[in-house]
């Protein structure tokens, strides 16, 4: 048992992260914002390029071949630099619609009541006749509603998890990082256990939820993936909000991105039709 | 990233796991929690079990998948837990292996081992819990001895123990921390007076422990004299490193006879409760994989437990007690009852955020440790 990443897994992280830095850094992501629900197209392309959406196909198919865990690490990236889009629907559409592992075509689906980017995607999946119109929390993230509620299912809910792991991770570094540097009463505010404390939990539910979603993503079991969820939906929505804490008044502004990470959290834990599912799903599974 | 074992650590399993099919059904029945010699000839006895069988030093020689392993198939089994034999085996053992001398190890190592001798920890005091470094019970040097006086307290298993590692100030005049001194003392020495405390479970757990002018060899130091700190944080290290592995996957267990309880009367149909059982499930399926990770990073690291260990206590702490909370829910008025099973586990799971450093402590290490936030006051 070597339940670490491995160097290569490493490496694909690092280089993740180095991509998204420079294709939808800080000001691509503030232009995005003031922009709601324009897709970026070139964007999505070099998505695409990168093999963000190929990343599982086989091979021969024209993919990367690569699988779950390594596409865990890509969208917990993802989730760390609020890209926007129908990432996960166009990445489970790759090898099934044409043009989705290029990145030429966007694709959405239907997942619980909710349609994302409705309007912005070439191909949507699932039944939308009479969806409407939400205005959305997210301002990032166009949505719909549409009746009846069919869950995109378990591997959309990991990678949804695995976005939110990355939340977690990075409203915690964001936390940290202006603990150490805000001073009051003459010093750090880090200094401050009050403050210390909520970082600490914001870590200690970050740390839970990545073994869970890492797990879940080598064992592809429904239970460990259902749990996966619950704890990353956990660790980003709580932690978005103790972040926000940390910053004061700052961080009720429209400035700070802390609340764009809260909105986006809050809109992932509804997918699917929220935690309730995977509660019930685990329950069973101790019953049974 | 990898969660299957190697052939060796599977065969280990199997033959572990052959071996205690055959042997638990041979032990005698497990004694009243009340009934302190009886627990220490029980747990004794198992210790002796395991050493016959060669499992006896799984806790220090082994790798951590190993260790892993013990645990988790002991514990599947419902074999005895570590009990009396907690601070030699998990502590003291390992500390004096790490920091003894080669006189001291052949001295302490093997009864413990063997099922012999029972440790106690020494470390707190009245008024030094949390703030170990205040700690105030002093020693002085006579000629080959050590004069002690002072008084420890929330001692566990002290009524029983043969030895206690002990902490004392030996320079008084020294900074907090660089005056303090750690000792194997026999608890038989005179001038030791041990009165039993009792806890809110009822029994008595933990002890005083008054000592006047109690001598101990200078021979039984270990590490040098006012380097006990060090030694302390070794001690540490692995109290909260491996301790809680075997317990994780006992209450993975509770759940599921939660689950079947719950079926059996009735409060199954609360959609409410259902959904806080299947939360609890995956709290434990996460805190299980957590283990995994930190036992595999230790591995990596050569064995030594890291900072995920503060992660791990914080979190198990809380999770255990809102699983004793839910156990309550399931039961009803009969949570009320302490001849119910789980009501009992319910008081002692209060302990768990108090012993071995407070979830407040444990969030200060990782603050400044782990996450190199500025030192507070
Ligand atoms: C069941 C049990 C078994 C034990 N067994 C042993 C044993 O065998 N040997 C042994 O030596 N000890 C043992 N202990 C003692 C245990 O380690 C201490 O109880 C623990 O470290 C807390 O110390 P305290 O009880 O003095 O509480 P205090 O330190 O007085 O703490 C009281 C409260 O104040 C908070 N607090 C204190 N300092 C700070 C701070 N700096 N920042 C924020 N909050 C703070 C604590 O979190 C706590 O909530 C045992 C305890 C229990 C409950």
């Amino acid at each position: 048992m070597r339940f670490q990443l491995t160097g290569d897994q490493r490496a694909l992280r690092a280089g993740v992260r180095e991509l998204l830095e420079r294709r939808f850094g800080r000001q691509a992501l503030r232009a995005a914002v003031e922009a709601p629900g324009r897709l970026d197209r070139g964007l999505w392309r070099s998505l695409g390029e990168a093999g963000f959406f190929a990343l599982r196909l086989p091979e021969p198919d024209g993919g990367v071949g690569l699988g779950m865990p390594e596409a865990v690490l890509l969208f917990e990236e993802a989730g760390r630099a609020l890209l926007p889009g129908p990432l996960i629907a166009t990445h489970l559409a790759a090898g099934k619609v044409p043009g989705a592992a290029t990145g030429e075509t966007v694709v959405t689906c239907v997942d619980g009541e909710l349609v994302e980017w409705l309007e912005a995607a070439d191909v949507v999946l699932g039944e939308v006749t009479g969806a409407r119109a939400m205005r959305s929390v997210d301002p990032l993230t166009p949505l719909h509603r549409v009746r009846g509620a069919t869950p995109a299912g378990p591997v959309a809910d990991l990678l949804s998890a695995a976005e939110q792991l990355g939340t977690a991770d990075r409203v915690c570094e964001l936390a940290v990082q202006h603990a150490r540097t805000r001073e009051q009463f003459g010093r750090p505010i880090g200094s401050f256990q009050a403050v210390q404390h909520l970082c600490a939990d914001l870590l200690v539910r970050t740390e839970i939820a990545r073994t869970a979603v890492y797990a879940a993503a080598v064992t592809a079991d429904e239970a460990d993936i259902a749990a996966a969820r619950l704890l990353a939906d956990e660790a980003a929505v709580r932690g978005a909000r103790d972040c926000l804490q940390v910053h004061g008044g700052m961080g009720f502004t429209w400035e700070a991105d802390v609340h764009l990470h809260l909105k986006r959290a809050w809109l992932r834990a509804e997918r699917g039709g929220g935690g309730t599912q995977s509660e019930e799903l685990l329950a069973a599974r101790l019953a049974g | 990233m990898d969660l299957s074992y190697t052939p060796e650590e599977e065969d280990f399993r199997a033959r572990l796991r052959e071996w205690l099919a055959k042997v638990l059904s041979t032990l005698p029945a497990a004694p009243s929690p009340d009934d302190w010699p009886g627990r220490r000839a029980y747990d004794l006895g198992w210790q002796r079990m395991l050493h016959d069988a060669g499992y006896a030093d799984v806790h220090w020689d082994a790798s951590p998948t190993i260790r892993l392993i013990f645990l988790e198939e002991t514990e599947r089994a419902g074999a005895p837990y570590v009990g009396a034999n907690f601070v030699g085996l998990l502590h003291a053992g390992p500390t004096i292996a790490a920091e003894g001398t080669a006189e001291q190890r052949a001295r302490w190592l093997p009864p413990v081992l063997r099922g012999e001798e029972v440790w106690c920890q020494g470390f707190s005091e009245p008024d030094a819990g949390s703030d170990l470094a205040a700690l105030r019970t002093r020693a002085r040097r006579d000629g080959d001895d050590y004069v002690v006086s002072g008084s420890k307290i929330w001692t566990s298993h002290a009524e029983v123990a043969d030895w206690c590692e002990l902490l004392v100030r030996t320079d008084p005049d020294a900074p907090r921390h660089r005056g303090i001194t750690w000792l194997a003392m026999p608890m038989d020495a005179p001038g030791i007076t041990v009165r039993p405390l009792r806890t809110l479970a009822g029994s008595a757990e933990f002890a005083e422990v008054f000592l006047d002018e109690v001598r101990v060899p200078v021979a039984n130091r270990v590490g040098a004299e006012n380097d006990g700190w060090r030694v302390t944080m070794v001690t540490l290290s692995f109290e909260r490193g491996t301790a809680f592995v075997g317990e994780v996957v006992a209450c993975r267990r509770v759940l599921g006879e939660l689950a079947r309880a719950a079926r059996e009367n009735g409060r199954w149909d609360d959609p409410v409760l259902r959904r806080r059982l299947g939360r609890l499930e995956a709290e434990f399926r996460a805190l299980w994989r957590l283990t995994q990770w930190n036992v595999s990073a230790a591995q990596a690291g050569g064995g030594v437990p890291g900072t995920g260990a503060s992660v791990f206590k914080l979190r198990y702490s809380h999770a255990r007690q809102e699983l004793y909370d839910a156990a309550a829910d399931v039961l009803g008025p009969h949570c009320l009852d302490l001849d119910r099973r789980w009501v009992l586990d319910r008081l002692s799971s209060l302990s768990y955020t108090i012993a071995a450093g407070t979830s407040q402590i444990q969030r200060t290490i990782v603050a400044e440790r782990v996450l190199g936030l500025p030192r507070g006051r």
